[in-house]
């Protein structure tokens, strides 16, 4: 493994009065897949959100490549190489397939190369070739996570962020975005954070990982390891 | 024979009358199509009814006033009367931008993490501010275009067509296309649809609000501003006050085609600008009331149908 890409020392987070992350401490090092698993409202999405600058840390620093992003505008991220697909896909809803991959590019200025990155991602993603002029408002749920794993590929990360990629998926098509991470992460090098509802999946991909309840980290170690703790087996992983 | 001539005369008359008053609901219908833009964009964008518009939109009509006039008392305008109008509407427009892009940044941005009734109020405020501001620094009196060079125009038949209004409808027809494949086709255009429809994923991709936000009260305020000067060479003259009941009319256009829509604005202003001339036209006394009917669409469609023509049905142009 290489040497630490991003790192969260002692991060708080509030929405309004409500602190929704206490003190998070983590570290995922250059190469790896890291993963956060935790109940529902544990913070995991508040974290990669605190990560990219949407909610403001109120206490402690991020460091990416060794620097504070604490202050860094979001959308300075994804010219970094730090790139995040949020829950819920968001999938900008009236443009076109196409166009979404294009947006995410939007920083990029080469042209030739992002018109071959997209072919990669029709590659990747054939049923998006199909729909490149549809809305992607009109795709379905597992065609719309494809468009948004796409999309975040066409910024060529060197980090990216994962919130629940299965979520809402058929078991089949879970197996294919989860073929497709551990493909970036091996062919191109990616690092990934990985958030994850099913904890089995993530354990099993990932090389270490995070357990989050109510804010906090209650336990890091390695992933194998993770799984074969009884507390979390019961807890995440159904007895 | 000289009887049955009359009445197919009469007929023809009316015809003519008819195609006349077509033509003029055009030519004001796509005056209104421009300032309706500005409005539907920025709520596209930020949701907020940009009361200040109508502003720019007389600023604009002052300025034409200024350019021309100085290359009136230059001689410019004998030799290159086309030229200098052209000159005088990039000028007019430029200023414009930057003078909305100003207002945003003062008004608007410090207010973006507000309740939406704080920057509608600041919104307000900068509509009286600047339409004093217009008063204080030209005056309270009409202002006279310069308009020996704009006058003319032939006759189709028995239609009279000023060569003004072909210029104001050429216009108006390059602005709409040109915004079109602005807005369409080209990165910044689908940065701004991006960010109209998710704020934090546009964000996510790298694109900057901020960025996004000014250059679209800047596109709103070109066309606004290119609408100032035609209707001020159309009418000859403008007034400080120009722009309030025009930017109230546009606003029922921007809502008439569903707010945030942009083919729903051009839609819009042409309807309104067509039923204020034919009205006027057609209807007792439609003249003085000609200001009234398009508050009577603008209510009707808030009653009826609040997401207007093109609002959530025909939802592909919405910005
Ligand atoms: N926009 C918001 N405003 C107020 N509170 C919020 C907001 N977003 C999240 N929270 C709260 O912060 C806490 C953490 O939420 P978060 O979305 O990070 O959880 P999560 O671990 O991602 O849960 P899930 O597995 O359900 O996605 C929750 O208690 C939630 O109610
Ligand atoms: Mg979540």
């Amino acid at each position: 493994m290489g040497a630490t890409i991003l790192e969260l020392r002692g991060v708080s987070a509030h929405y309004g009065r409500i602190q929704s992350l206490r003190q998070i401490s983590l570290r995922v090092d250059e190469g790896e897949i890291v993963s956060i698993i935790g109940a529902n409202g544990a913070g995991k999405s508040t974290t990669l959100m605190t990560v990219c600058g949407i909610v403001k840390a109120s206490e402690g620093d991020i460091l990416y490549q060794g620097a504070s992003i604490r202050d860094v505008s979001p959308d300075r991220l994804p010219g970094m190489g730090l790139c995040q697909v949020p829950e819920g896909r968001r999938i900008f809803p009236r443009l076109s397939v196409s166009e979404n991959l294009e947006m995410g590019a939007f920083f990029r200025r080469d042209a030739d190369g992002v018109k071959k990155d997209m072919s990669l991602a029709f590659r990747l993603f054939p049923v998006l070739y199909e729909r490149r002029t549809q809305k992607g408002g009109t795709l379905s749920g597992g065609e719309q996570q494809m468009l948004a794993i796409a999309r975040a590929l066409m910024s060529r990360p060197k980090m990216l962020l994962l919130d629940e990629p299965s979520l809402g998926l058929s078991p089949l098509i879970s197996q294919h975005i989860f073929k497709i991470i551990k493909d970036i992460n091996e062919q191109q090098g990616t690092t990934i954070l990985l958030v994850e509802q099913n904890a089995n999946i993530a354990l099993s991909l990932a090389d270490r990982g995070y357990v989050l309840e109510t804010g906090r980290v209650v336990m890091e170690d390695k992933a194998e390891r993770l799984r074969a703790n009884p507390e979390i087996k019961k807890a995440y992983l159904g007895g | 024979m000289a009887e049955g001539g009359g009445c197919q005369g009469h007929k023809a008359e009316r015809m003519d009358y008819f195609l006349q008053q077509m033509i003029n609901g055009l030519t004001l219908g796509g005056v209104y199509a421009l300032v309706a833009l500005g409005y539907t964009m920025v709520y596209g964008i930020i949701q907020l009814i940009n009361f200040a518009h109508g502003e720019i939109f007389a600023a604009g009509g002052y300025l034409g006033v200024i350019f021309l006039s100085f290359l009136t008392a230059n001689g410019f305008m004998e030799t290159h009367p086309g030229l200098g109008i052209g000159l005088s509407l990039v000028l007019s427009m430029g200023y414009c931008a930057m003078l909305a892009m100003a207002v945003e940044k003062v008004a608007y941005k410090p207010l973006r993490q507000s309740s939406r009734l704080a920057v509608l109020l600041s919104a307000l405020g900068m509509s009286i501010f600047l339409q004093n501001g217009l008063m204080l620094t030209q005056g309270v009196y009409d202002k006279a275009y310069p308009t020996e060079f704009t006058h003319g125009g032939f006759d189709l038949g028995a239609i009279r067509v000023s060569y003004m209004q072909i210029g104001i409808l050429a216009v108006t027809a390059i602005l709409l296309v040109a915004l079109n494949a602005l807005v369409f086709r080209t990165r910044m255009g689908k940065a701004m649809r991006a960010t109209a429809q998710d704020k934090v994923m546009s964000a996510l991709v790298g694109i900057s609000a901020n960025r996004v936000i000014s250059l679209t009260f800047a596109i709103g305020a070109c066309l606004a501003a290119a609408a100032g000067i035609m209707v001020g060479l159309y009418y000859g003259s403008v007034r400080y006050d120009m722009g309030f009941v025009p930017g109230i009319k546009a606003f029922a256009a921007a809502v008439l085609g569903g707010i945030g829509n942009i083919t729903g604005a051009m839609v819009g202003g042409l309807i309104i600008g067509m039923v204020e001339i034919m009205a006027a036209a057609y209807l007792p006394m439609g003249g003085q009331y000609k200001d009234v009917f398009a508050f009577v669409i603008l209510i009707g469609v808030l009653y009826f149908m609040p997401t207007g023509i093109m609002g959530e049905n025909v939802d592909d142009t919405r910005v």
